[in-house]
């Protein structure tokens, strides 16, 4: 049992080193003082992260990622959570083929759907502009929503709401006093997923988008692609820092919920 | 359609349910009275709970009407019905205090606040909580949590009070200590209920009367002990109290009333089924009403165990035929009868006491 459990600890370790030591390595490039990618740095300094402040180029994108993601996870998450109710509760006709329907998006290359919504907008005329690429993103961030607002509303005791409509509401009523409060934690977390899902997206933006509607990933695509300074390493701290903080947010949410349990 | 029966609160008529193949609920017909504490006694998926979920709307009935206060309802949303309902696991609400579960359909019919919370804090008192107000569900035990769900279901006075095996979930002495509150509650609110249960002795202590459900169907429905001394079937003898079977041949009646044959002896039985003679029988006798001696008349059998109760002694015996029976004895006449396990002993009954049911 000793070496087992030595054994495995080893595992967990090389896994972890794997799975962190890109981030660490961009981390630490963040801060470098030299103008080129090199690692381990030369010195240290916060000049990258002051270029980031300056260039409006990458405060324009982090204008547009703000933009784009506020609207699409306050869509994406009525719109999910109003369907997973309808595919859970409601008695439809081919119910499980719509609920697989919803999901595509997360099985279909991203590739794929961004080449078809940027064929559709053309003819749409909806190619750059701020609607096309809120409805990308919800059209993206959706399936996650109904699965993760989907699987709480099943593991919901549904006499709840028979209760609920035994003693007076309307469906209502039932669904605004009952439902609603108790999937609260699943539409939060589905709502700060969405955030980061959406701040993340790359291919769908780099479609739909255009110059003058660039998300940050966007940004550092085409910086990446270009003149290629620490600056990508500065603004990827940056995400990681918002994801984190999102991961965070989420996990104190699951814990509270946990305890109500 | 068939006329309202007088007096009656709720009344089903040739009420169905089927599911698919399934037939759930086959042609229920039943009157409730104002006031009455009505039972649906039957095993799990005899259909007593599908019935109960049409009453409350929760189902719907694929044919049949039924009218609570002489208005058809089977159309109707549960919350347009007026009914309370007690669910077998409480259906608290989590997420709110107990005072907010119990103003819950207060509020929802729009009840002043002040009138709400009076009859809240009244609610409250009527189930001997009366400072649990301000606890989450989760906070509770489970009889405490059944008391809240009796609470929130009396509190807005509905024309009627359903309760699906509310007392299911808890162990015995709580169980019977609720048995006891309800009907309290029940008598001096002078609510009526229909009651779900598959426990036969939950039923005979509370109800006024009993509906035997069996394969969708009501077997049979009337007062306990009807149920318990008359019983119509051999699968209510069976099912309500504890039951002897034999099997054995009608033999038709002779001056002291009907006899069937028993392993060769002709024994008594109740004239209520009159079977051909020649016909084979069940015949079932209780086994409080089986008397047992070593001399006499009656169908020979081997006491094959006795067991000690305390106030009471069970005696175990094989009868001739290979049957197993037991009779029930109060402690004083079991030790005066002096019966031994091994001893051969006869078994008799008094005609009354014993129905045979055509097989």
């Amino acid at each position: 049992m000793g070496a087992w459990r030595v054994l495995r600890a080893l595992a967990c370790t090389l896994v972890g080193i794997y799975l962190i030591a890109p981030l660490a390595i961009v981390l630490v490039i963040s801060f470098s003082s030299a103008s080129f990618l090199r690692f381990p740095p030369p010195g240290y300094s916060l000049r990258w992260y002051a270029n980031l402040m300056n260039d409006p180029a990458w405060l324009d994108a982090i204008g547009v990622s703000l933009q784009v993601l506020l609207p699409t996870a306050f869509l994406s998450t009525a719109l999910g959570t109003a369907a997973a109710y309808a595919l859970v509760r409601g008695r439809i006709r081919g119910g499980g083929l719509i609920g697989a329907f919803l999901l595509t998006p997360m099985v279909v290359p991203s590739i794929i759907t961004a080449a078809g919504l940027y064929m559709l907008y053309r003819w749409l005329g909806l190619n750059g502009t701020l609607p096309g690429l809120v409805i990308g993103h919800v059209v993206v961030t959706l399936p996650y929503v109904v699965a993760t607002v989907g699987s709480a509303l099943r593991s919901m005791d549904p006499r709840l709401e028979a209760a609920a409509s035994v003693l007076g509401a309307t469906p209502f009523a039932a669904f605004r006093r009952i439902t609603l409060p108790l999937l609260a934690p699943a539409v939060l977390s589905s709502l700060l997923f969405a955030m980061v899902l959406s701040f993340d997206e790359l291919i769908i933006s780099l479609f739909v988008g255009s110059a003058r509607m660039r998300t940050v990933p966007v940004q550092m695509w085409s910086n990446i692609r270009g003149d290629f300074d620490p600056t990508v390493a500065a603004i990827a701290s940056l995400c990681f820092l918002v994801a984190l903080i999102a991961l965070g947010c989420e996990a104190l949410l699951r814990r509270r919920n946990g305890e109500k349990e | 359609m068939t006329q309202p029966t007088a007096g009656a609160l709720l009344e089903l008529s040739g009420v169905r349910k089927r599911y698919g193949q399934q037939v759930a609920v086959d042609d229920v017909s039943l009157a409730l009275r104002e006031g009455e504490f009505l039972t649906f006694l039957g095993p799990s998926g005899s259909g007593k709970t599908t019935t109960l979920m049409m009453v409350a709307g929760l189902q719907q009935p694929d044919a049949g009407s039924i009218i609570l206060r002489g208005k058809a309802v089977d159309r109707l949303p549960p919350y347009k019905r007026d009914i309370g309902m007690v669910f077998q696991h409480y259906a608290l609400f989590p997420h709110m205090t107990v005072r907010r579960n119990i103003a819950f359909p207060l509020e929802m019919r729009g009840t002043p606040k002040a009138e709400a919370s009076r009859l809240v804090d009244e609610a409250l008192a009527m189930v001997g909580l009366p400072h649990h107000g301000e606890r989450l569900p989760r906070e509770l035990s489970g009889g405490q949590q059944q008391r809240v769900a009796l609470a929130r279901a009396m509190v807005y006075r509905p024309a009627l009070l359903l309760m699906d095996e509310p007392l299911g979930a808890l162990d015995k002495s709580l169980r019977e200590q609720l048995q006891l509150e309800i009907k309290r509650l029940h008598r001096e609110r002078r609510m009526s209920v229909l009651y779900v249960t598959h426990d036969q002795s939950e039923a005979l202590t509370m109800s006024d009367r009993i509906a035997v459900f069996n394969d969708g169907r009501i077997e049979q429905i009337g007062a306990p002990a009807d149920l318990y001394e008359r019983p119509a079937s051999r699968f209510v003898a069976g099912f309500v109290g504890e039951t002897n079977f034999l099997t054995g041949e009608a033999l038709g009646r002779d001056g002291n009333g009907a006899r069937v044959s028993l392993a060769g002896v002709a024994m008594p039985v109740s004239d209520r089924f009159l079977a051909t003679p020649g016909s084979r029988v069940s015949v079932a006798v209780r086994p409080e009403r089986v008397r047992l001696s070593t001399t006499g008349e009656g169908v020979p059998a081997e006491l094959v165990d006795l067991i000690y109760l305390g106030n009471a002694r069970r005696f175990v015996l094989r009868l001739a035929g290979g049957a197993e029976w037991t009779a029930l004895m109060q402690a004083d006449a079991a030790e005066a009868s002096e019966i031994e396990p091994g001893q051969t002993v006869r078994v008799s009954w008094q005609g009354m006491h014993a129905t045979a049911f055509p097989m």
